[in-house]
């Protein structure tokens, strides 16, 4: 499986990573590269083998249905670039 | 065990300019948890708290924050799931649906595509008496909802709150089993009731609570049937989602113009575009809301935050075994028991509320007289005054004392409703009242025959005339009735006029 220049643009695009022009086929080959050593990976056989999710064996951890946060207004806004009367200000979004 | 037979609506057909076409309609709707805190953090879910006050570092997506799952949301998707008769899964797991949009600080919504916690189910919608759709359930997911973006505050900027990021969703999907606009609603309005039966959600869609996202596909009759015997989608026509929608009419109004606007495209000989869209109410019409080139690509995967969640079937039995009974069983109990109708059942099983009124009050009397009485005398006067039965003035109790009057034969029917007046606005017991204010019907016969006397007496004209036309008996009985307040027993009224007049 192999990455084109396209698709590096695209999958930059959709990350919201800026990439130079003449980045991308560096970039290209490099995914590229991951996406070889993933099919290498797929060659082996783990049929019958359940997916190993956690290196330690662990339970999900749950919380109880307790508000314990929160009341925080400031200190959420106070690395926004922009904020009025209590909202975070960003530039015109309309869909 | 319940057994309900009823037959499938017929599928609304439109008439397009050159043929007639079918809808076809899928619906995801996405209903808010009934819970404290957030799905992944301790914030509260409060609905119009102060800006960005209801918000954990988590939910702000602060580096290093970790999710932490809240218990309670698992168990309520869960008693959702068996609600809905469906399969639970032991095993569901999280994934990362990736976008960018200010009000979703993450950069992606924590939601459950590969391992969804519950599984096909379904749902029985009536369209009327022995008529319903039988709606399957593909899956509900649990997910985190996303901030709220306000646009009209400022001329250039969009303010953000992130007090509702991260309340915890059950999406819930449907296979594309709904047939019309009408269905659309009934099928929306019979899972709100459900999700208030259980508690797992309040069912508020004015405050976005419950939503819906309807896809929407035309096709030529009988291609449905085909679709449904194969599952092959084939056979249906290119959807389009339209998205967000919390009214019933705005989603009857929204599906029957995107319809419209799919048949005139294909009937133009064009080719429906699988696109998602907007339903603007104002101008009645749908929109497309993204460009084929922002086509969303959520890259998903697994959400390296969080391990699988895995549940014990031990635990599910528990939740399984405090369920309350179900609209549709309440409703069979309800005919079953009572001998009522099924508009009658349907009415009064409609909420949980109703229902539990109507069964204080049926307790040990006539049922179907109960129903009468809650139905059209308790819920008109509620309705006159706009207010729900929780703020009814009239407590079971006192409406059964009232029943109670009528099948003693203490007071006549058109006597109860006054008392009901008494009761509603001034409260009070109501054999304690028809004591008190000698409303009390008259059934000694020998109170009525005097009175019947004294009328005949000072009417002899109008004696003959009934002896002519026995129609006119009607007269005496109405000048006895006068006579007595209206407390005289009509029956017995009726009786001694008769008698006494020879007829």
């Amino acid at each position: 499986m192999s990455i084109d220049i396209d698709t590096a643009r695209r999958v930059a695009h959709l990350a919201r990573i800026a990439v130079d022009e003449k980045d991308l086929p560096a970039l290209a080959g490099e995914l590229s590269n991951i996406l070889d050593f993933m099919e290498q990976l797929n060659e082996v056989d783990v049929e019958g083998i359940e997916p190993m999710t956690s290196v330690t064996p662990m339970r999900l951890k749950r919380r109880a249905d307790v508000v314990t946060d929160g009341g925080m207004q400031d200190k959420i806004l106070s690395n926004a670039p922009d904020a009025r009367e209590g909202f975070f200000a960003v530039p015109k979004v309309v869909e | 065990m319940l057994d309900l037979t009823y037959t499938a609506p017929a599928p609304k057909v439109i008439a397009g300019a050159k043929d007639d076409w079918e809808l076809v309609i899928g619906m995801e709707i996405h209903a808010q948890v009934s819970s404290n805190a957030k799905l992944f953090s301790g914030a509260s879910t409060t609905f119009g708290a102060e800006p960005n006050s209801n918000v954990a570092f988590v939910d702000a997506a602060m580096p290093g924050m970790l999710p932490v799952i809240n218990e309670y949301c698992v168990e309520q998707a869960v008693r959702t799931g068996l609600g809905l008769k469906a399969e639970i899964n032991l095993f569901s797991a999280f994934d990362r649906k990736n976008y960018f949009y200010p009000d979703l600080p993450q950069g992606y919504q924590i939601s459950q595509l590969y391992h969804p916690i519950v599984g096909e189910g379904e749902v029985l919608v009536e369209m009327g008496p022995g008529v319903a759709r039988l709606v399957r359930i593909e899956r509900i997911h649990l997910e985190q909802d996303a901030g709220k973006s306000i646009h009209d505050m400022d001329p250039n900027m969009s303010f953000v709150d992130l007090n509702r990021t991260g309340v915890a969703l059950m999406e819930i999907v449907s296979r594309p089993d709904i047939r019309g606009p009408e269905e659309a609603a009934a099928y929306v309005t019979k899972l709100r009731q459900i999700l208030r039966y259980l508690g797992t959600c309040d069912g508020n869609m004015q405050n976005g609570n419950l939503r819906a996202d309807v896809n929407v596909s035309v096709c030529r009759p009988g291609a449905y049937e085909k679709y449904q015997a194969t599952q092959d989608f084939g056979h249906l026509g290119t959807r389009c989602e339209i998205k967000n929608m919390n009214s019933m009419r705005f989603i009857q109004q929204a599906i029957e113009y995107e319809a419209r606007r799919q048949i005139a495209i294909l009937e133009d000989g064009g080719s429906v575009v699988q696109e998602t869209r907007l339903y603007d109410p104002d101008k009645g019409e749908t929109r497309s809301m993204r460009s084929k080139e922002e086509a969303h690509d959520y890259r998903y995967f697994p959400c390296p935050d969080l391990l699988p969640l895995e549940i014990e079937q031990g635990w599910v039995d528990d939740i399984a075994a405090s369920l309350p009974e179900l609209p549709d069983e309440k409703k069979a109990r309800f005919m079953g028991d009572f001998g009522l109708t099924d508009y009658d059942a349907s009415v009064l099983t409609a909420d949980t509320a109703n229902a539990a009124y109507f069964e204080a009050v049926a307790e040990g009397r006539d049922g179907k007289l109960a129903a009468n009485w809650v139905i059209n005398e308790l819920f008109g006067r509620l309705k006159k005054e706009d207010h729900d039965i929780s703020e009814s003035p009239v407590s079971p109790a006192q409406l059964g004392g009232i029943i109670d009057l009528i099948t003693k034969g203490d007071i006549s029917g058109k006597i109860a409703k006054d008392l009901f007046e008494i009761v509603y606005t001034e409260g009070g017991d109501p054999a304690q009242i028809v004591e008190a204010r000698g409303m009390k019907q008259v059934t000694d016969t020998g109170a009525i025959e005097a009175a019947v006397d004294d009328i005949i007496a000072a009417n002899p004209a109008q004696v003959e005339k009934a002896k002519a036309n026995p129609k006119l008996a009607g007269w005496f009985v109405g000048q006895v009735m006068k006579a007595t307040g209206g407390k005289a027993n009509p029956k017995a009224v009726n009786d001694i006029v008769s008698a006494k007049l020879g007829l």
